[in-house]
């Protein structure tokens, strides 16, 4: 029973926290820190391609934006009047079913186009995958911003504001959680091997085709359930949100972080959401400081906070490290 | 006769206009441990990655146990029971030693993603078993006490041995190494030559290997095939291949020490 203990305190947690935050926080800081959510769930998903397989992909905000756009729509469509139909429901309870079902729609659709870039990253490696993965991107930006029935270049205004602190802080954790199990596993090694050595990882029997595969897919799928989260906290969207650049702040989060670190990329995350909002102070020079901080940060880490080392929470929960059986 | 255990059918890989290697005909027995030849650039690695399935032959085919692999996928062929060590030492650098071997021993796994994700009791006793096993290997290596260290940690000699360690645990039924006493000193080599013949038993190995060191191949195998320009030119028991006048010739009248 005791494996059961982590996840029933964290939902205890996570109702307690959604109930009195937005009632005793200041909105702007609660907005960040639910972007802060958002932006954990994006690096810790591309740390799944980049960071644990070494594939580079810099295509990540095309993926978010595969989830965000299909999430909303089938809130939009499907999931609103059915929660209005749900009567006899608490509306939280209600209007997070409709969440829920939308994330996974979002989530999937994001992980099938995760799968088609996957394929190229059979044959290409390095700075060849990284071209396919940003023209993919743009694609997917362009062909948003051109189709009228989803907002176009106005965007997508009235989305439901289903995603509370609950949902986002939710995925926050399961997505934590399922790289960790992950990395933990004999599939993650597998995936840690292809990033240190394809050719030998092959020749003991890896299967190279399906996990480089299943790393886009999973990163991908998470990607999806991000942009639903960030559609249905904002209410509205816009293809500008999910540019060249958004890919490459999550990039910044990962190689920051530290590849391979799921802890890191939680950092990261944190700390790169949290630097242009405290800098807002200086006005012009925000975005001069941010960036000369981040250069710091890498001529001094070079390998990033972590490194591919984590943070042992497990020590929280009570649990033993996993030792070395002789 | 029974059918052999690897059989190379006239196999031959070109590259362009290269002939790397050519119509080379090769069968390896059961419980054989056998030596493959031949000065720089005569094929040899070449032979190895054919029958790894790193490359497909571009005529002939490989068979194992009566099967044919050439042109199978390399992890196929490795969880069919081929392994293989490399010349220029392929290590996971960033993962540990146990790691390293437990990577191999990873097609023996039976538990699938969905549990490893939720952490079953299932997967946990499965993993515990892989980790066991993996330990096991790097014990028969002599490298228990690396368990937890990072690969690249380890003196030159010992990555060597940490890449056989690896390739045992995907226990395969056909060992390929691939120079293995490369670099070594010769107290290290001789320690190989006992540890190659100790695991050759201990697991009823049949192995295949590829080796510059003449001490070590004279001294251990049973039977040597010799390559030159991808054509072998030689194949007979290590007292009959060092006097073969083709085998002198071919190593440019080198004398082959004893």
């Amino acid at each position: 029973m005791k494996r059961f203990l982590p996840p029933i305190l964290t939902i205890f947690a996570l109702v307690a926290l959604n109930v009195l935050l937005p009632r005793v926080m200041n909105p702007y800081y609660f907005q960040v820190l639910m972007l802060i959510g958002i932006n954990v769930v994006l690096a810790v998903s591309l740390n799944l391609v980049n960071g644990f397989t070494g594939q580079f992909s810099i295509g990540h905000a095309g993926f978010m934006a595969v989830g965000a756009y299909a999430s909303a729509m089938f809130t939009l469509k499907i999931g609103a009047p059915f929660a209005a139909s749900l009567t006899g429901v608490p509306l939280p309870v209600a209007q997070g079913i409709a969440l829920l079902m939308a994330l996974v729609a979002g989530g999937l659709l994001a992980a099938g186009a995760g799968w088609l870039v996957g394929l190229p990253s059979l044959r290409l490696r390095g700075d060849y995958l990284a071209i396919v993965t940003l023209g993919f991107g743009e694609i997917i930006r362009v062909v948003i911003l051109n189709v009228n029935a989803i907002g176009g270049a106005r965007g997508l205004p009235g989305i439901p504001p289903y995603a509370t602190f609950f949902w986002v802080f939710g995925v926050v954790a399961i997505v934590i959680g399922l790289a960790r199990n992950l990395a933990h596993s004999t599939h993650g090694r597998a995936l840690f091997a292809i990033r240190d050595d394809e050719i030998a990882a092959e020749a003991l029997g890896v299967d190279t085709t399906k996990y480089k595969v299943l790393a886009f897919v999973l990163g991908a799928f998470f990607a999806g359930v991000a942009g639903g989260l960030f559609a249905h906290f904002l209410s509205y969207l816009n293809p500008s949100s999910f540019t060249f650049i958004k890919s490459i702040e999550v990039i910044a989060m990962v190689v920051l972080g530290g590849m391979g670190s799921i802890s890191g990329s939680v950092m990261a995350a944190i700390v790169l959401t949290l630097l242009p909002e405290v800098l807002r102070s200086v006005k012009d020079f925000r975005m001069v400081i941010y960036a000369l901080m981040l250069i710091v940060l890498m001529i001094t880490r070079p390998q990033g906070l972590m490194g591919t080392r984590e943070l042992d929470l497990g020590a929280l929960f009570g649990r033993k490290k996993a030792k070395v059986v002789s | 006769m029974t059918t052999p255990l690897l059989h190379l059918d006239k196999i031959t890989m070109q590259f362009g206009g290269l002939k790397a290697v050519s119509e080379v005909d090769y069968a390896i027995h059961k419980g054989e441990l056998v030596g493959l030849i031949g000065p720089n650039g005569a094929g040899k690695t070449t032979v190895f990655n054919c029958i790894t399935g790193v490359y497909t032959p571009t005529q002939g085919k490989v068979m194992f146990e009566g099967r044919q692999i050439s042109g199978m996928k390399a992890n196929r062929i490795a969880c069919g029971g081929i392994t293989r060590t490399f010349q220029n030492i392929r290590l996971f650098s960033r993962l540990t030693c146990l790691d390293n071997v437990a990577v191999a021993a990873h097609p023996h796994h039976k538990a699938g993603l969905a549990s490893a994700i939720l952490q079953t009791p299932a997967f946990e006793a499965d993993e515990k078993a892989l980790k066991a096993q993996a330990f096991e290997m790097l014990d028969v290596l002599g490298l228990a006490d690396y368990a937890d260290q990072p690969a690249t940690s380890l003196a030159y000699g010992q990555q060597r041995r940490l890449e056989i360690a690896r390739a045992l645990a995907g226990k395969p039924r056909l060992l390929l190494l691939d120079e293995p006493a490369a670099g070594l000193n010769p107290q290290e080599s001789e320690e190989l030559m006992t540890l190659i013949t100790g695991i050759r038993k201990r697991f009823e190995l049949t192995i295949l290997l590829i080796e510059h060191d003449m001490k070590v191949v004279m001294g251990i195998c049973e039977r040597i095939a010799v390559l030159d320009y991808g054509v072998k030119i030689a194949e007979g028991t290590p007292v009959e291949i060092r006097s073969n006048p083709k085998v002198i010739e071919a190593y440019l009248g080198e004398e082959m020490p004893a």
